[in-house]
């Protein structure tokens, strides 16, 4: 057995260490690790409640808005505000640009460039990859970078700027759309769709969304969409069998995204991938372990836990803490949504499997662009001018709270008490949090830790690329992990 | 020498590992200390053809950025070594996020990992070797928000402790072109402060007196935030907003700091069109040192009615007769706005005046 460290291990957002416990060229253990520490739970602490709404979102750059909205659903939950139906909209609108523009940088940023490596040369499509997606230097860049920055325009119209905005309220947002703005934001999504359509589809999203199995795929990427980015990938995962890697340990979990008027765009759940059986997430029942975290033990539960450092507690190595949901580990993220909102070509990756894989992760990524693209078109639509963006808040009650929304990578939880109108207690935990949480008291591993387990990782050890590909399925975001 | 007409065809060979001694590239190692990753996602919004694109028109070459390169677990310490080792040239350290000193100054709360060393010994060990050394951001440059109390993780800036110099490297560090850092302040800095400073360096066109005392680049700090604030009317009239979403002018009840905080933030377009101020939101000052230690951020602080925080050089006495001449003077159109999420009354010329008013005729005059 050799013990394998991996780092710095890039083209994730923020701080990743990996330790490979290696045995005949296969993985038998995995531990992950938060290297980053920044302390935000210490910081909320004592400062006004809505102090929040400009701390907590700078706990990430690359979902600010998530951070915002789940900030702004713990206020919302203590004031009792009504939010103007308009402001839900606006706030639907730039929290969906922000994950198109997440998933989108994890695609062409930080995934694809694996396989323009030179491990492959050789493989069929290996020049063809790394024209177009060599880290730096791939032609997609030119076109994808340029497509992301247009469509987070949407951000200066509603809330200002991206990342760190200040436009999100328990009532709504700061700022009310005019016509011309409304216009603005139209005219950006025919942009958008226009270069999802050519580049990253090669066909209409209608097309896409329509997908009904993986032998769909499969005809649509060898026909209508062949000249797409979308079908580049599915042809390479299908030569590499990226479906039959990185299993995830069998339980999904979404919190509900985009609440709307009219509630939930993807609704809430907890998928067993094993039985299928489908039920409504006890939020209540989460809990954090940190009995391998670089933390002094307190309460298990978020609502009544702190966090207090211990760099010296013996057997830790992550300054995440481990969150479970009844007892069990749980993976968050786009695959978790499609799959609990049912879309049926996720479904049938995952019956196919029984797990969560690489393929899955990335496919429902993309998926979700399309979806996310049309669910803009139609909100755009929802708006209405005449009518308040934002309501006057309410009194801010004393009490405990929680407030979840999806992020890009999965659901995102803020639990916060106030006395006084300031922050008593404030817990995060962040999607990437559950993902890549290290081993709890009873030596389960995190997600990430178990879709390591058995992993062939050959002669090349450390360098194996079949490693880049797992990790990175995941699109983890190590800035939120620890916070 | 504005512009590298190298440019597009360049790639593949830009990637090789040679040492990079002879060429006339600008090297830049983009590291992110205690990081939210936020300053890199904006620089990513900049450019036509995309920043990765823009930076190669510069002649300006990432050695490795965390985000961005290939290059990861040993291939990346490997790139980190032949710097380390001088056997590659280093033009300029950009560092984004804050120094993290503790626990008890050993720099643990932030390791880089993979190579058993804290981010702190690493910035201390590369920012003598580099030509230029650039703070992007708040953090990097003054501590910014995991500063703000109790500072859990003894945070601070490369050369700056919130207004306070010295930080992670001394105040008295200069990089090899004899510059202390180079402070791209804001939270997150524009793409365009970003960009722009680092086509100046590499043009060597930024000097000590482009700088202001902060070490922010003039190219954005000879601004206040305020400058081009499309609130302007109601600022000069005092007609204020009282709740959020409301048109009037932030300062006097939301808290804003648009007066006080540099930056040309309301004479560039953030994301095609916004700023903070535009969209309704209080400038926090993310310019400023210490800007995280605001308790309450959407309240203006006030004294016997006045706020405390006045414009950055004006004298107190002149604005409060200003103030209560301009409120007494403020038409029904700027009033009434000031109090409403969207304009609810037009420009019009009110009923004391007609068409072409300003030219009265001689008759007119007489009356």
């Amino acid at each position: 057995m050799s013990r394998l460290v991996v780092g710095p291990f890039n083209r994730v957002e923020g701080d990743l260490e990996l330790t490979l416990d290696v045995e005949g060229g296969v993985v038998r253990e995995a531990r992950v690790a938060a290297s980053l520490y920044r302390g935000f739970e210490q910081l909320l602490l004592g400062r006004p409640a809505e102090d929040a709404l400009v701390i907590a979102p700078r706990v990430c750059g690359i979902c600010s808005v998530s951070q915002s909205l789940a900030a702004v659903a713990a206020l919302r939950a203590a004031q009792g505000t009504e939010p103007a139906p308009n402001g839900l909209i606006a706030a639907n609108l730039a929290h969906a640009a922000e994950n198109i523009a997440d998933h989108l940088t994890h695609f062409y940023v930080f995934f694809m460039p694996d396989f323009a490596r030179a491990a492959y040369a050789g493989r069929g499509w290996q020049e063809a990859a790394e024209a177009r997606f060599k880290a730096v230097s791939g032609a997609a860049l030119r076109e994808a970078l340029p497509a992301r920055a247009r469509l987070l325009e949407t951000m200066g119209l509603i809330a200002g700027k991206w990342p760190h905005s200040l436009a999100f309220r328990p009532g709504g947002v700061t700022r009310a759309l005019a016509l011309g703005d409304e216009m603005r934001l139209v005219a950006l999504l025919a942009e958008f769709r226009g270069f999802i359509e050519r580049t990253l589809f090669a066909a209409p999203i209608e097309a896409v969304i329509a997908l009904s199995s993986a032998k769909a795929l499969d005809s649509f990427v060898e026909g209508d969409g062949a000249a797409g980015d979308f079908a580049f990938f599915v042809r390479i995962a299908r030569d590499l069998r990226l479906d039959e890697l990185g299993r995830g340990p069998g339980l999904l979990m979404s919190a509900g995204a985009y609440l709307g008027p009219q509630g939930h765009r993807f609704p809430a759940g907890l998928l067993d991938t094993a039985t299928g059986a489908l039920r409504s997430p006890p939020l209540h029942a989460i809990e954090e372990d940190v009995s391998h975290s670089f933390m002094r033990d307190t309460a298990a539960d978020p609502a009544l836990a702190e966090t207090l450092p211990d760099i010296h507690r013996p057997g830790a190595y992550s300054f995440a803490k481990a969150p479970r949901l009844e007892g069990r580990a749980v993976e968050v993220g786009a695959v978790a949504r499609q799959a609990v909102a049912g879309h049926p070509l996720i479904r049938d990756c995952l019956a196919r499997s029984g797990a969560s894989d690489v393929f899955a992760r990335i496919v429902a990524r993309l998926l979700e662009i399309a979806l996310l693209t049309q669910a803009m078109d139609e909100w755009t639509r929802d708006l209405r001018a005449r009518e308040p963006f934002c309501a006057t808040d309410a009194p801010l009650r004393d009490g405990a709270v929680a407030g979840f929304v999806e992020a890009a990578r999965g659901a995102l939880g803020h639990w916060a008490s106030y006395r006084g109108g300031q922050i008593a207690r404030y817990q995060i935990i962040a999607p990437t949090t559950w993902n890549f949480s290290p081993r709890d008291s009873a030596g389960r591993p995190g997600p990430l830790e178990f879709a390591l387990q058995g992993l062939e990782v050959g002669a090349e050890g450390a360098s194996s690329v079949a490693l880049q590909h797992v990790v990175r399925s995941f699109d983890p975001c190590m800035v939120c992990t620890a916070h | 020498m504005v512009y590298n007409p190298r440019g597009e065809t360049e790639t593949a060979a830009a990637m090789t590992t040679t040492t990079n001694r002879e060429t006339d590239e600008f090297a830049v190692l983009w590291l992110q200390a205690g990081s939210c990753g936020g300053c890199t996602m904006s620089v990513l919004e900049r450019g036509g053809a995309g920043w990765l694109e823009e930076l190669r028109r510069f002649g300006i070459r990432l050695l490795w950025h965390p985000s961005l390169s290939e290059e990861t677990g040993a291939e990346a310490r490997a790139i980190l070594a032949r710097i380390e080792s001088g056997e590659d040239r280093l033009d300029a350290l950009v560092i984004e996020g804050s120094i993290l000193r503790g626990p008890e100054g050993t720099g643990r709360y932030d390791m880089l990992a993979g190579t058993g060393r804290s981010k702190l010994d690493w910035v201390r060990a590369l920012a003598p070797l580099a030509g230029h050394c650039v703070a992007i951001g708040s953090c990097a440059a003054f501590g910014g928000v995991p500063a703000g109390a109790p500072d859990p993780t003894d945070a601070c800036g490369l050369q700056y402790t919130a207004s306070e110099a010295g930080g992670a490297l001394g105040a008295d560090y200069r990089s090899r072109a004899g510059l202390p850092v180079v402070n791209v302040a804001g939270c997150a800095p524009h793409p365009g402060w970003i960009m722009e400073t680092l086509a100046a360096l590499s043009l060597r066109r930024l000097t000590a007196a482009d700088v202001d005392g902060f070490g922010r680049p003039r190219l954005f700090a000879d601004h206040l935030a305020h400058h081009g604030c499309s609130r302007n009317e109601f600022y000069e009239f005092k007609a204020s907003a009282e709740d959020f979403a409301e048109r009037g002018c932030l300062m006097e009840h939301l808290g804003c700091k648009a007066t006080q905080a540099v930056g040309d933030c309301n004479q560039r377009a953030w994301n095609g069109g916004g700023s903070c101020t535009q969209a309704g939101s209080t400038c926090i000052a993310c310019t400023s040192p210490g800007f995280e230690a605001t308790r309450g951020f959407h309240h203006t602080p006030k004294i016997g009615g006045i706020p405390v925080g006045l414009p950055l050089d004006m004298p107190k006495a002149w604005f409060v007769a200003l103030a209560a001449l301009s409120k007494s003077a403020t038409p029904a159109r700027v009033r009434e706005n000031a109090r409403s999420d969207r304009v609810a009354r037009g420009p019009a010329p009110s009923s004391d005046k007609r068409s072409g008013s300003e030219k009265r005729t001689g008759a007119e005059k007489a009356k």
